[in-house]
């Protein structure tokens, strides 16, 4: 390949901030005549995932991406223009034409929309950003506030803006018999440093891990019946036992934290408040599988959630607890961490793959299967945040104690998502197998006693039940055979003053928003779905034939799970009767 | 259809209740081939990595949640694959619809057309006025390519052969997300800004005339493009010595497009800029009266 760049040249802050990042992953650019030798092309190749940090330090230098810092990238890391163009393109906060110094994002899906914008508007003013441009924001995963933005700004990292609607903090609580678990180190403590992550008893589970040795610790993560809370509930000793299983040289694991379901914010509360627990956990993932590189990718809308793990991941390297003698034990294993930049499909796990990769975004056919052909080509195992914290206690106290909550067959606890119409939204813990009504309750039941008209579990990828529904035991099993799901845990109240009609509309602009564009099912088919939706409503009349077409299309022809799931919430929501 | 060759693993399997054997590495598509069933594809192109990203190949497979894209699925054995179930033909119809209801594809080759046909697929479905599109002027920059992208169905082939599977430019990639995911260049920059070369590949695998010649172009523009009553004549591109087949397209004693075989063992239908546009020579009246 010889590169054709364009006569667009950088200008120097563009020009330093690729250096600076290129520099600091070791080693000089690639020089041009580089390509032509031995090894051009392989190193032009290994570098390719700098791509994505390269694009966002072109973003923050000067607020978009301009032609001549993107050839000054491309140039250095040997990447074709028009291939980084389509890279940055792909994501919401790159913006590829010249954009504000300052635009903030206002977060306008399901559940902020019912707290209403008024909130919001008042702190922006408060923090001096009345007059500053706007654009619309997917899902900011801080449901549990009243109103959310974030807030780009040239030569700064993204920066939140928050919004207490209601009278209090949101909740963080834990409704166990035997105290908080996953939320242990969060609920009334502060364990932002390695010290107090170590009082709080932090890295005894991998201490444990290394005398139990990685076969051990595979086995009690499969007898504890840990299945994958990201919403696919895979079993997780499974995927590690496939991944311990591969011979070859490099493996990976990584921490699926692009936490971006509407309404799912739980994997944020525990990165910003016990950060120290993810890389401990993925520490332990790492010696089970066998895999020396760790990886989280945060979704880019997440900044204290990245800078707190920035943090933690820089204070277990200094203390020898990643590194190449990892406790002293001879373990190498060190944790990468990539941020995201605005695209939903990105948690999606071969598309995760992808973007860390530097390409677009976009699924890959499955299989194979990331166990064998994952990061890079190389077996992999990746995990949700919420799935991994469940190792430390698994491995600390072991299966017969984990196992002393939720059912035989949906052991443990799980987190859940309050929001919408709850009286106390927040991040609640309870064990597997608490009904709907419980949950519910635990968060004080709807504002001003107001009657649940339904509520919507899962988040967009999800389904709306409604009173029906408050006596299912919210198991793994229980659901699947009431035909309902607990996706990502998310447990969103309406009450009958909601338009649902608007809310399902909604999530189809979000699917239609959030599709990458590959396969022509999603891609078109969310297209259709959404201005279904839009015109239904303005003329009256539904086409429940074409919405059941497209939602068979979707369902089965498409290439991942976006698409799988794309008209479930609002199927759910036809079904129930709830858009008339 | 070849049959399974010696020394290599075979594997067997059923499709439609027909006992099929491919060899190892073979696809489903490549057994419903074996099969006799004739698969509808789009993105699929014997000269291209498959993307599978059109999804109208799609077929059931027993034990497989999804429909699988038989054209980028290798065939396993003891795998039970079905064609005509009542899923495949929607989903496949589906995809039909949803294409016909965005994009232009009157210019789109018969087979496409006899698919729609065949899966009832409603082209009209979608009303008017209330139904998004790709519609946009067609790109007309030089006087070899035009680049017309209201007929684009996002098939990536063109990507491909331009990167990896061809031409090793890059000089063109999917940019944007979605419905307005789109080929193109950098900034969306003129073909002769780019890293473009010129050498028509992705014109040679285009299925739906999103990428024409100006030639081409200009003719089907003015209702004159007349396929049936266009001559192909071999010859070899007298301009290197690699030994490159062209098949000149002659309509009214006039060439009007240059191609390659797809099968040709040299160029697997791809050739440069000399063989596919550098024929003008040809028609230069001087030149012939010497």
């Amino acid at each position: 390949m010889d590169l054709k760049i364009g006569p667009d040249e950088a200008t120097d802050a563009e020009r330093q901030a690729v250096d600076d990042l290129i520099g600091a992953h070791g080693g000089a650019t690639i020089a041009n005549g580089e390509r032509l030798v031995l090894g051009g092309v392989r190193r032009a190749a290994e570098r390719r995932h700098l791509l994505l940090p390269g694009l966002h330090a072109l973003q923050r230098s000067r607020g978009f991406i301009s032609a001549g810092g993107l050839n000054h990238l491309c140039e250095s890391l040997g990447v074709p223009p028009a291939d980084a163009y389509g890279v940055a393109s792909f994501y919401d906060l790159f913006s590829v034409e010249e954009a504000p110094d300052t635009v903030v994002r206002v977060c306008d899906d399901i559940a902020c929309r019912i707290n209403g914008h008024d909130a919001i508007e008042a702190a922006l003013g408060d923090a001096g950003l009345a007059d500053t441009s706007r654009l619309d924001s997917p899902c900011l995963g801080l449901c549990d506030f009243g109103g959310a933005a974030v807030v780009q700004r040239v030569g700064t990292d993204l920066r939140g803006v928050r919004v207490v609607a209601g009278p209090a903090e949101p909740v963080i609580e834990s409704h166990l018999p035997s105290g908080p678990r996953l939320l242990r180190r969060i609920v009334g403590s502060d364990v932002a440093s390695l010290d107090a992550y170590l009082d709080a008893g932090g890295y005894r589970a991998l201490r444990s891990a290394v005398e139990l040795g990685a076969d051990a610790v595979i086995d009690a993560v499969s007898a504890a019946g840990l299945r994958g809370r990201g919403g696919a509930a895979f079993p997780t000793g499974v995927k590690w036992r496939a991944v311990a299983d591969q011979t070859g040289p490099t493996k990976h694991v990584i921490a699926n934290a692009d936490e971006s379901e509407p309404g799912t914010f739980k994997d944020r509360v525990l990165m910003e408040n016990d950060p120290f627990a993810l890389v401990e956990a993925l520490t332990v993932a790492g010696l089970a599988t066998g895999s020396t590189n760790g990886w989280i990718y945060v979704r880019g809308e997440y900044p204290v959630a990245v800078d707190r793990l920035r943090a933690a991941i820089a204070e277990a390297r200094a203390a020898d607890l990643l590194g190449t003698d990892v406790l002293g034990a001879g373990i190498v294993f060190d944790i990468d961490l990539r941020v995201g930049a605005g695209a939903y499909i990105c948690g999606e796990e071969t598309a995760l793959f992808n973007s860390i990769e530097g390409f677009r975004g976009e699924p890959r056919q499955k299989p194979p299967f990331p166990t064998t052909h994952g990061l890079f080509g190389q077996p992999t195992a990746i995990n949700n945040v919420e799935t991994l914290v469940n190792v430390l206690d698994i491995v600390t106290d072991g299966v017969e104690v984990y196992r002393e909550l939720g059912t035989a067959d949906s052991p443990g606890t799980r987190l859940f998502c309050l929001s919408g119409a709850v009286a106390r939204p927040g991040l609640y813990e309870h064990p597997m197998g608490v009904t709907l009504r419980q949950v519910l309750g635990a968060a004080g039941g709807l504002v001003d006693r107001r009657e649940m008209r339904a509520t919507l579990l899962g988040g967009a990828a999800g389904v709306f039940v409604d009173a029906t529904s408050l006596d299912v035991p919210l198991t793994f099993e229980d659901t699947r055979a009431a035909g309902i799901t607990l996706g990502s845990g998310v447990v969103m109240a309406f009450d009958e003053t909601h338009d649902l009609r608007d809310t399902a509309a909604r999530i189809a602009e979000f699917f239609r928003h959030e599709s990458c564009g590959q396969c022509v099912p999603c891609r078109v088919g969310t297209q259709r779905q959404h201005e279904l939706l839009a015109h239904t409503f303005g003329s009256g009349s539904f086409d429940a034939e074409l919405f059941d077409d497209l939602a068979a299309v979707m369902k089965d022809a498409s290439i991942c799970g976006l698409g799988h799931t794309a008209a479930s919430a609002i199927g759910s929501a036809v079904r129930l009767g709830l858009l008339t | 259809m070849s049959m399974v060759e010696p020394g290599v693993a075979a594997v067997d399997l059923t499709v439609d209740g027909i006992a099929v054997q491919v060899n190892a590495g073979e696809t489903i598509l490549d057994a419903c081939s074996r099969a006799g069933i004739d698969t509808p594809t789009l993105c699929y192109g014997e000269t291209v990595t498959p993307v599978n990203a059109c999804r109208v190949c799609v077929v059931e497979v027993e034990g497989s949640g999804p429909l699988v894209p038989s054209c980028s699925r290798g065939a396993e054995a003891g795998m039970v694959v079905s064609t005509r179930t009542g899923r495949v033909d929607r989903s496949r119809r589906m995809v039909l619809e949803l294409l016909a209801s965005s994009v232009d594809l009157e210019w789109a080759d018969d087979a496409l057309r006899g698919w729609i046909e065949r899966y009832g697929a409603d082209t009209r479905r979608f009303p008017h006025g209330e139904t998004a599109t790709v519609a946009q002027d067609p790109k007309i920059h030089d006087n070899l390519y035009v680049r017309d992208y209201s007929r684009c169905i996002l098939c990536y082939k063109c990507v491909e052969a331009c990167g990896e599977d061809a031409q090793n430019t890059f000089a063109i990639a999917v940019s944007g997300r979605g419905f307005a995911a789109q080929i193109s260049t950098e900034f969306d920059t003129r073909l002769d800004e780019s890293a473009c070369v010129y050498c028509g590949n992705c014109i040679a695998v285009c299925p739906t005339g999103a990428l024409t010649g100006l030639i081409e172009f200009d003719l089907r523009t003015a209702g004159d493009w007349r396929p049936e009553e266009q001559t192909s004549t071999q010859t070899v591109c007298s301009y290197c010595g690699v030994g490159c087949n062209l098949e000149l397209h002659v309509q009214d004693q006039r060439i009007v497009k240059v191609t390659s075989p797809m099968d040709h063992d040299v160029t697997l239908g791809n050739l440069c800029v000399k063989g596919r546009f550098g024929w003008q020579y040809l028609g230069n009246e001087i030149g012939r009266k010497r």
